[in-house]
């Protein structure tokens, strides 16, 4: 899955020996390969965000991130995501029990149904629901007689969001539950219980860091989210504009120090997110560690 | 004993999760709710309108109302300052508070957007033909450009070249444009308006000069498009390309966009150049009838519009480097704004609709003369 690299060195790896590990230029010459490619990939333009905010001196700074503007997008970007990702959560661990612990048929049209939003482009994916929900569109004149706003307004860019980040769970929970195959669940059934006592006392627990993980990926897309979002926003300052949209009005306004310093603002946001994985990625390790260990004490 | 100490701990967490969820849950459906207070709110505020006005001047405060103005790019700095003077116009005229919502974008696309349900209550818009288009899906009374003054157009502008320090590619007029080492930068005309008066410009230059042979004008403007390396899809967009990521010699532009460059960019950077001719802009404006019908704000969205016409409105459409069309603020600026022959529409082109027909729909002379990447 994209962006669940988890490094997977086990002890038996790093206790290999030399004869059949490569020598350590080649060692060397990848790792600084891949740090060099970072620094300036990576972390280059995330300095400059930080030194282009911060440009104009700290008062500027201030200012343009409690600009009642700014303040309005950043709120309506975490209320998109507060909304979004737990409808995927909810969808995607549906989505995935059903994959994984059942046959049907269509299971492989459901899996590549999940895949759409990864595949088309973010403006697609804002257009459908243009034609959808806009005034021409399919359900338009039947909204607009019941007096209800979809587009252009919090519902369009919720839906639009949710589209979008869809995948993120169900694709992080179904190699990982089919992996974990259904004994654990058939165990539980032959001992009697029932269908949510084993979801919440063995499924639940045994994908919950997978889980987290899928979370994570899917929060961090729906707060950064721009294409999608840009089309059916329809671009009212101080109400339907997120903060990805924030950050391109005010760089089209010649204000760079505070479009920088908005889009400073996504990065602390990125930058949580990013703590947050690597403590579940932590914890992770650690839980499968101790599994290993609890088996190999068994044998 | 550890089986069952872990069995409570994922089971507080998943009350925990599941907590999360109905919270999430709840604030999606207040939201709604919100919203939907909202629309109720402002239907109210109407029939309180409706009777207020009938009567004296209320000195007791009407409840507050919300207008939303959707407009082109290059007005964002215009209607930043006209809002602020049009909301103390309105509380001391009418003791009613008013809030102007802005949105900005390519006028083509903005126009598509009112057109699919963006809730304006103004629009004021590039071009006629945007403006039209609206007309036609029946949000706005065909005989709009009667509603208000001067073809329901408050200010003016025209097309001017902005060109970088010292004019090192020598450009003077229409036809440097086209000479082998120039490049142009200018939007693409089919989602911007700005970019539609440039070919506009271009094209009326190119049939003086050959003495209206329509032939060799369409070479002309074909050859022009061979000197753009990239069309963006609104005029800011296409500033910024110039003016930040320094591509091309010379940005076909507004003038009120070229003096902005100028201005927030450094004098020491950018020089604007009149050509010989170029094309009169009359940017309109009107009320999005169904929208403020329902919404009950069509006397103060009118106020709104008429009031661009007043001498302290045109003064702040002329320090934002629009041509005002009130003659005594004209002449108060008139050192800003140079004297050139000035095509336009309805004269040299036959009215919008003829013009979009024929140059800029589907099949027309633009997608005949432009092809991406050569």
């Amino acid at each position: 899955m994209a962006g669940a690299v988890t490094s997977h060195l086990s002890h038996e790896a790093a206790k290999r020996p030399k004869h059949i590990t490569e020598s350590p230029i080649v060692k060397w010459v990848l790792i600084s390969i891949a740090l060099l490619f970072l620094a300036l990939v990576v972390l280059l333009p995330l300095i400059s965000v930080f030194i282009e905010a911060f440009k104009q001196g700290m008062s500027v700074y201030w200012a343009s991130i409690t600009d009642p503007d700014a303040v309005s997008a950043l709120k309506l970007t975490l209320m998109t995501a507060l909304i979004a990702v737990p409808l995927n959560t909810i969808f995607g661990i549906a989505a995935a029990w059903a994959i994984t612990k059942f046959s049907f048929r269509g299971k492989n049209l459901l899996i590549t149904l999940i895949d759409l939003p990864f595949s088309i482009s973010p403006v697609i994916s804002g257009l459908i629901f243009v034609l959808l929900f806009g005034a021409q569109g399919w359900f338009g004149p039947w909204l607009d007689d019941h007096n209800i706003q979809i587009l252009f307004a919090l519902p369009g860019i919720v839906l639009a969001t949710t589209f979008v980040t869809f995948p993120f769970v169900a694709r992080e929970l179904i190699p990982l539950m089919q992996a974990q195959g259904v004994h654990e669940e058939e165990a539980a059934a032959s001992l009697g219980a029932k269908g949510w006592q084993i979801f919440w006392r063995v499924t639940l627990p045994n994908i919950k860091w997978g889980l987290l993980y899928g979370i994570i990926l899917c929060n961090a897309r729906a707060m950064g989210e721009f294409g999608a979002v840009s089309v059916v926003s329809g671009h009212i300052r101080g109400e339907t504009n997120t903060l990805p949209l924030h950050v391109e009005i005010l760089y089209n306004e010649y204000q760079f120090s505070a479009s920088f310093a908005v889009a400073s603002l996504l990065v602390f946001l990125a930058v949580i997110t990013l703590i947050v994985k690597s403590i579940v990625e932590w914890r992770t390790s650690i839980v499968q560690a101790g599994k290993e260990g609890e088996q190999a004490d068994a044998h | 004993m550890s089986n069952m100490a872990k069995t409570k701990k994922f089971s507080l967490r998943s009350i925990m999760i599941l907590s999360v969820f109905a919270l999430a849950l709840a604030g999606c459906g207040g939201g709604n709710g919100n919203n939907s207070g909202n629309t109720s709110g402002n239907s109210t505020t109407t029939t309180d309108n409706a009777s207020n006005t009938s009567g004296s001047n209320a000195t007791e405060p009407k409840p507050a109302v919300e207008l939303l103005n959707v407009s082109y790019d290059p007005t964002r700095e215009l209607y930043e300052a006209y809002n602020k003077l049009f909301i103390d116009y309105w509380k001391t005229e009418q003791n009613q508070d008013v809030t102007i919502k802005q949105s900005h974008g390519g006028s083509g696309k903005q126009s598509r957007a009112v057109i699919d349900g963006l809730k304006a209550d103004v629009v004021t818009l590039a071009l006629g033909y945007d403006i039209d288009a609206i007309a036609e899906k029946g949000l706005i009374g065909t005989d709009w450009q009667q509603k208000f003054d001067n073809n329901s157009s408050p200010y003016t502008s025209t097309i001017v070249f902005l060109v970088r320090k010292g004019n090192p590619k020598g450009i003077k007029d229409w036809n440097d444009l086209i000479k082998d080492d120039v490049e142009v930068i200018t939007p693409n005309p089919k989602t911007s308006g700005g970019a539609r008066w440039n070919y506009l410009a271009a094209w009326g230059y190119a049939l003086k000069q050959n003495n209206g042979d329509e032939a060799k004008a369409q070479e002309f403007v074909a050859e022009l498009f061979k000197h753009v390396p990239v069309l963006d899809s609104g005029a800011r967009g296409s500033t910024t390309t110039f003016v930040e990521r320094g591509l091309g010699d010379v940005l076909l532009a507004w003038e009120n966009e070229a003096y902005l460059s100028v201005n927030e960019l450094g004098k020491d950077k950018f020089e604007i150049v009149y050509p010989s001719i170029s094309i009169l802009a009359e940017p309109p404006v009107a009320v999005v009838d169904k929208v403020a019908d329902d919404k009950g704000t069509r006397e103060v969205a009118e106020a709104y519009l008429d009031f661009l016409y007043t001498e302290e409105a045109q003064k702040i459409i002329a320090e934002n480097y629009y041509r005002p069309q009130l003659a005594s603020v004209a002449e108060q600026f008139k050192d800003r704004f140079p004297t050139l022959e000035l095509l336009t529409i309805d004269k040299d082109f036959g009215g919008w609709k003829e013009a979009q027909t024929k140059h800029f729909a589907d099949g027309g002379i633009f997608d005949k003369i432009y092809v991406p990447g050569s």
